[in-house]
């Protein structure tokens, strides 16, 4: 028989400590009977298991003078922001924040640290690939074909800073060694736009004049009112 | 000077204010001085004070608070709707819904239709310029 998840009470409460049945009613109910009648009139009766032999615990040492509370057990788990059901993806959102702000880009998907993962495409607006985050975005109605894109590769860890290398400081070295570590884009980075840009840029030359409307910048203009436009 | 449009049984009004912005209603009864029975084909028949019913200039030809079959036939023989659509009223009112519906791209897309008109419209100009100049 499949095992029941839930263990319902047999017994149930008139008001919460008295139950309906009594002990003897519920005797009956429980098939307790039945346990004994297999068991030869005797109730089941398993020998505790030995406990391993502990060597005795020494006395504490030091007592601490006031009670430490122990702070209580959190087991909760964080879970990526909520999506807004306006977001799939392929919609095309409109960048409000940062240096691409106005930029139109499409959504690719959202990562588990709750961030969406968007590109320009680079080609078109300069965008490239790069978390954004959903409070700072308006989602248009526009979706664009995103079906021959592969984006498993990309994750949190992708985007993450670099862990910088210790540098020693030495006397003499100090000024030379400061202009070192430029910030190139490694080849590898740039070679994954490339790839996830490829299928996304023919998807959207298929749809007239939406390559111009990706490479503009939205803006309020006069009249516009933005609790009253539809996006 | 004198009126040309009467609150009479038939007067098609649109409504200007309240739940029913927007719809076509018409007034099938007087009430008093105030108030009209209004009905349309999807709707319950009600009743509506006058200031809340812009008068238009369809008129059907219906008895007093006909039955809502007898209504529908009037106002399909009448085509109120396609003659509501045909005015420049109503004309202006589904320019507006349509406006107000547009996507971002499509806004976007009534950008470069409105400069492609321009264009044309300057190309044009220049031509007759020329024309008349010479």
């Amino acid at each position: 028989m499949a095992p029941k998840n839930s263990k319902v009470s047999r017994n149930p409460n008139l008001i919460p400590g008295i139950g309906k049945y009594s002990r003897s009613q519920m005797y009956h109910k429980k098939g307790l009977w039945a346990i004994k009648a297999k068991n030869g009139g005797q109730f089941p009766h398993h020998e505790k298991k030995a406990k391993p032999e502990t060597t005795s615990e020494k006395p504490p040492n030091f007592y601490p003078a006031d009670d430490v509370k122990k702070p209580l057990v959190n087991k909760r788990k964080p879970k990526p922001t909520k999506l807004r059901t306006s977001i799939t993806p392929g919609t095309v959102l409109i960048i409000l924040t940062g240096r691409f702000k106005g930029k139109r880009v499409v959504f690719l998907k959202q990562l588990p640290s709750g961030l969406l993962l968007i590109t320009g495409p680079f080609k078109i607006n300069g965008v490239p690939l790069r978390r954004v985050n959903q409070s700072y975005v308006i989602a248009t109605s526009t979706k664009v074909d995103i079906s021959g894109v592969d984006v498993n590769k990309l994750d949190d860890k992708y985007f993450g800073k670099k862990a910088e290398k210790k540098k020693k400081k030495g006397e003499g070295e100090f000024f030379e060694a400061e202009k070192e570590d430029k910030n190139v884009l490694p080849q590898e980075k740039k070679d994954d736009q490339k790839l996830v840009d490829a299928s996304l840029i023919q998807s959207i030359e298929a749809v007239p004049d939406l390559k111009a409307y990706l490479a503009a910048r939205f803006s309020l203009k006069s009249g516009m009112k933005p609790h009253e436009l539809v996006f | 000077m004198p009126f040309k449009r009467y609150v009479e049984i038939g007067r098609v009004a649109l409504v200007n204010y309240g739940k029913e912005y927007g719809r076509l209603v018409v007034i099938v009864d007087v009430i008093d001085q105030n108030r009209a029975l209004v009905d349309a084909p999807d709707m319950v028949r009600t009743q509506m004070n006058f200031k809340r019913l812009s008068l238009t200039d369809i008129k059907i030809d219906i008895k007093r608070i006909p039955k809502k079959k007898t209504l529908i036939q009037a106002m399909q023989e009448a085509d109120v709707q396609g003659k509501w659509e045909k005015s420049s009223w109503g004309r202006k009112l589904i320019v507006q819904k349509k406006r107000a519906s547009l996507n971002d791209f499509d806004r976007f897309k009534l950008m470069l239709a409105k400069i492609k008109r321009g264009g044309l419209i300057r190309q044009e100009l220049v031509k007759l310029k020329k024309e008349s100049a010479s």
